[in-house]
């Protein structure tokens, strides 16, 4: 099987340990990894703070990098959302406005082909364990556009409870959100700042080693409390510790039990 | 809206004194926490929920799409029955319409059922200028005007209080409004309701008129309803010789049986009930037309616009319309929590107000600009909403609205909206990171310039990117971006391949094919 990677402009500039891990693991599994390089950002930065004609040049370059292609995978709840809910709107409001001829079509064509991490690995590829190692105590946070506009479910914790080794424990608190919000973390500081800062206490309260989520935006808001606090735990992207094994472990975490 | 919202700052800075309040947010999160949880559980016993959320949003989208029609058959129907129709277009005249009423009557004091309609039009104050007491008789409503408050809930006005500062409002209070509290008031619940019924028992035997709201109109029948949990409503509703409801258009429902799917929904969604304890309607005079002396002998309906019209012109934005002022959205609202109502400058806090507001006033003023801006987008307001009103979705219409302008309806004309002020840099960053997101190659020089300065990462930013690293740090910056990995990956692979090809003996420099800018090497696999 093939899959193409979107691994989006964050994690392309800031987190590129987790689009590797996201190769890693597919190819253990089997399948055959392209990356198209002239994909880019999927334009939620812009849609979302309402710059919607500035997101359709974003929407004409990712669905035109991923023509073609069966399966778009994409480690981020939040530029799947964007794409599977947004897409064919911006498309179709460009076009009645005159602009981007062909960019409904387009979008839509690209909307089902387009699955976040875990819907390809529990969905498409039918595995809930992924042969992983790592031996260390978890809590997830279920990102909100991963939780209620994808509507992941149980698919990530399956994942990771099924992981060797892997301690999870509950987040209380779990569904509510992290107060990143893209823009939000900027526009509205001190209410973003108050609600990380409830969410990291949570995480803290479980004694887990890492907070785990599915979405690094929000986990660099979330990481950011945390080591500005000094406090015990570590966030780390889902795709990392299902990517590592006892031989390839998440570098950074080899010594800690 | 009311005159006491006015000049409110933007939504950012009034949220940041909330935020700092330890009392206010441990008030807030635990009242919200109870109803949330609550209501979760009022929720799930009901089988077929999705349904009457399905039902509900389809009754109130066919009334807005027909209001004139329905909103005809209303008239008519009151009329029939009694009551007397006025329209008010906006806030100004309801005021001057229900002023007039009760000036007609004599009266100088009147009782007042817990509405938003009139919260939102400041008719207390109109009242009040006019030399009229206007006496809140809902508790929570009591409280607020006794403590020259603002209310910060749609439900529960007075959320933000606790049980101690209620009792100190009381005590100093009660007896510049009449009956004073009790000596040595303490703050059990029980003690303070008790306060506060004995206070309120010599106003409803007193008062001669009555203003209300209505939770919905019934265009068949001309029946308003009000749903309460403390019956004093029903006193104010019943007692007094003239009654007076003040209604936003879009309370209305077609039919007496579509009722039945709001008798479920709104109570579970607001106060987690099955059902609420006082469910009162009324239709004009009853068949006596108040000849008994049972009911009040004059019973006037005024239908407010203020604005709704205007929102009802916008397909994305109407759906705001559909609204019961049930509140489960703030009360999920992580936002809410930790804002406090106050924030919002309107009536209307939450999720809810932050699409009805802008759309209601217009985005012209700073806090109706911000409001839009209110939300992390997280989806919990859709999640509870009854009616399903996608909040996230209104929201960011809105948003473009403020940064882009376009066509808008105010007063009945379509006109076109500058962007609002203020957003010329935030433009600029947005265009400049577009342009540099729509060219791969540039994207990837700015990536490298990235990793080569992460050594110099600041503790603190600069500028907007301030606002970020006041409580956060910034992420560590990786050695190499993705894409430089992948594409070293690639060149590695292709030079393995090149040897295992030529085999072991011979030694040739790789095949190196020539770089092709990024943007046209083959996306098809």
């Amino acid at each position: 099987m093939r899959a193409a990677l979107f691994v989006t402009c964050v994690n392309d500039a800031i987190y590129p340990r987790t689009g590797i891990a996201v190769v890693r693991l597919l190819e253990r599994l089997g399948v055959t990894v392209d990356f198209p390089a002239a994909q880019s950002c999927c334009g939620q930065p812009q849609y979302n703070t309402g710059y919607r004609r500035e997101a359709e040049p974003l929407v004409r370059r990712t669905a035109e990098a991923f023509a073609g292609y069966e399966y778009v995978v994409t480690p981020s709840g939040s530029c799947a959302a964007m794409i599977r809910s947004h897409y064919t709107r911006i498309g179709r409001a460009a076009e009645a406005e005159g602009r981007g001829p062909g960019l409904a079509a387009l979008a839509e064509g690209l909307v089902p082909r387009v699955y976040e991490l875990t819907e390809f690995l529990v969905d498409v590829l039918g595995v809930t364990d992924v042969g992983a190692y790592f031996p260390h105590t978890v809590t997830y946070h279920p990102s909100c556009h991963g939780l209620r506009t994808l509507g992941l479910g149980y698919r990530p914790r399956r994942l990771l409870a099924a992981v060797r080794g892997l301690e999870l424990r509950e987040l209380p608190g779990a569904e509510e959100c992290c107060g990143f919000g893209g823009t939000f973390a900027v526009k509205n500081p001190d209410v973003s700042a108050a609600m990380g800062t409830d969410k990291t206490a949570h995480a803290v309260s479980t004694g887990a080693e890492v907070l785990c989520g599915a979405d690094n935006s929000c986990l660099a808001h979330l990481d950011g409390i945390l080591r500005r606090q000094g406090a015990p735990l570590r966030a780390l992207h889902l795709a990392e510790i299902l990517a590592a094994t006892e031989e390839e472990p998440v570098q950074g975490f080899e010594g800690l039990v | 809206m009311t005159g006491t919202h006015l000049g409110m700052p933007a939504f950012p800075e009034a949220a940041r004194e909330a935020v700092r309040d330890e009392v206010l947010r441990a008030n807030l999160r635990h009242a919200t926490h109870t109803i949330r949880d609550k209501r979760a559980r009022a929720v799930a016993e009901l089988e077929d929920w999705d349904r009457l959320r399905a039902a509900g949003k389809a009754v109130k989208d066919h009334t807005l799409a027909h209001l004139d029609r329905y909103l005809l058959q209303l008239e008519a129907s009151v009329t029939a029955a009694g009551g007397t129709v006025h329209w008010a277009a906006d806030a100004d005249e309801a005021n001057r319409i229900v002023t007039e009423l009760v000036l007609a009557t004599g009266e100088k004091e009147v009782v007042k059922v817990k509405s938003m309609a009139t919260q939102e039009i400041g008719l207390n104050e109109a009242l009040e200028a006019a030399g009229i007491a206007a006496y809140e008789t809902d508790l929570a409503e009591l409280i607020v005007q006794l403590g020259h408050d603002r209310p910060s809930h749609i439900l529960v006005p007075a959320i933000h209080r606790n049980r101690g500062e209620i009792r100190d409002v009381f005590a100093a209070e009660m007896g510049g409004w009449g009956r004073p509290a009790p000596e040595g008031l303490g703050d059990d619940p029980r003690e303070l309701a008790e306060a506060a019924r004995l206070h309120l028992r010599e106003k409803f035997l007193r008062a001669k008129v009555a203003v209300s709201g209505a939770n919905f109109m019934v265009a068949e029948t001309g029946t308003l309803v009000v749903f309460e949990s403390e019956g004093n409503g029903r006193m104010c509703l019943t007692l007094p010789e003239t009654l007076i409801s003040v209604v936003g258009i879009e309370k209305v429902v077609p039919t007496f049986r579509d009722l039945e799917i709001f008798l479920q929904t709104l109570p579970r969604s607001s106060t987690a009930e099955r059902m609420n304890l006082y469910t009162t309607m009324w239709t004009g005079l009853g068949p006596s037309k108040g000849a008994d002396g049972d009911g009040p002998s004059a019973f006037h309906l005024v239908l407010l616009d203020n604005g709704r019209t205007d929102t009802l012109a916008d397909e994305v934005g109407r759906q705001a319309l559909r609204c019961i002022r049930c509140s489960a959205c703030l009360n999920v609202c992580p936002v809410y929590e930790r804002a406090g109502g106050h924030a919002y400058g309107s009536v209307y806090p939450g999720p809810i107000g932050a699409i009805l507001s802008p759309q209601l006033r217009g985005t012209g003023s700073e806090i109706d600009a911000t409001l839009p801006y209110a939300s992390t987008l997280c989806g919990a307001c859709y999640e509870v909403c009854p009616v399903a009103i996608d909040i996230p979705e209104v929201l960011l219409h809105l948003r473009e609205r403020v940064v882009q302008g376009g066509p808008v309806t105010r007063e009945g004309i379509r006109v076109r909206i500058r962007p609002a002020d203020g957003h010329t840099a935030e433009r600029a960053a947005m265009r400049a990171a577009r342009i540099l997101l729509d060219h791969p190659g540039a994207l990837r020089a700015g990536e490298r310039l990235l990793a080569r300065a992460r050594r110099l990462r600041p503790r603190r930013l600069p500028g907007p990117g301030r606002a970020w690293t006041d409580s956060r740090e910034l992420p560590e910056l990786p050695e190499h971006s993705f894409r430089d990995w992948w594409a070293q990956r690639e060149k590695a692979g292709r030079e393995k391949a090149g040897r295992e090809k030529a085999g072991p003996a011979k030694v040739e420099p790789a095949k190196v094919e020539p770089a092709k800018p990024e943007h046209e090497k083959g996306a098809r696999p």
